[in-house]
């Protein structure tokens, strides 16, 4: 994991120990966890997703506005480094 | 159900902490509600002279949105949540119409009428959707509407 990505990671980590409602310590969890299995409600998501866009000044589009979007640590790093462009070879 | 083969009651349920919802449009704001919630939903703007939609009725709203989600069963496919449209009917119950992604998953379901019954206490909202096999009513594929409401 470069620098960049590693960043990212850690912001995700601080959104979801923010508002995602895990009961989980979100600095070690798993980054491929189930975060709904880890205790993320419906609400706490549509929560995590409006801080991410507005930690990462972006909008989720909707063709990523499903529950699998924000399944995992990875699944919600794979999305915004596919809207950062950062996920391009 | 008779006429409507392989159609099934589908049923979906959820409950909001209002603290939450309350705590959710205080920390972010205008981007949250208007991710969520349409226009008609939010009420009149702050200052207009009408009380803006409290906590509480935002809570019951989103309940409701997410009652009717788990009918629609949309999987892995998108769904704007300002596509399921919850609003008070002239009896003070409440209902809901559909729109785009949530009116097709309807239509492609057999969902023909969405039943809603919403309540809150004790710090929470709460609602409770039934999906009724049949054609939608009118020409639009967007599913009739009645509800139940409490306390």
């Amino acid at each position: 994991m470069d620098g960049q990505v590693r960043e990212m990671d850690e912001q995700i980590r601080r959104v979801l120990a923010e508002y995602g409602r895990i009961r989980a310590d979100m600095a070690t969890l798993d980054g491929s966890a189930d975060l709904y299995r880890a205790g993320m409600t419906s609400h706490a998501s549509v929560n995590v997703m409006i801080a991410l866009e507005q930690v990462f000044d972006l909008e989720f589009p909707d063709y990523l506005l499903n529950k699998a979007t924000f399944s995992s640590v990875a699944a919600i790093r794979a999305a915004l480094l596919e809207l950062t462009g950062e996920g391009r070879a | 159900m008779a006429g409507y083969p392989g159609a099934v009651l589908r049923v979906g349920a959820d409950v909001v902490e209002i603290d939450e919802m309350a705590a959710s449009v205080a920390r972010l704001g205008d981007r949250y509600t208007k991710r969520l919630f349409t226009p008609d939903e939010l009420g009149p703007p702050a200052g207009g002279g009408a009380p803006a939609r409290e906590a509480v009725d935002l809570a019951e709203r989103f309940a409701a949105k997410e009652a009717a989600l788990k009918v629609l069963a949309p999987g892995e496919r998108e769904l704007d949540w300002r596509s399921i449209e919850v609003r008070r009917t002239n009896t003070g119950g409440w209902g809901l119409s559909l729109h785009g992604t949530a009116a097709a998953l309807a239509q492609e379901a057999g969902i023909g009428h969405i039943s809603l019954s919403v309540s809150h206490a004790a710090g929470l909202a709460m609602a409770v959707a039934v999906g009724w096999p049949g054609r939608p009513r009118g020409a639009a594929a967007a599913p009739g509407v009645d509800g139940t409401e409490g306390p």
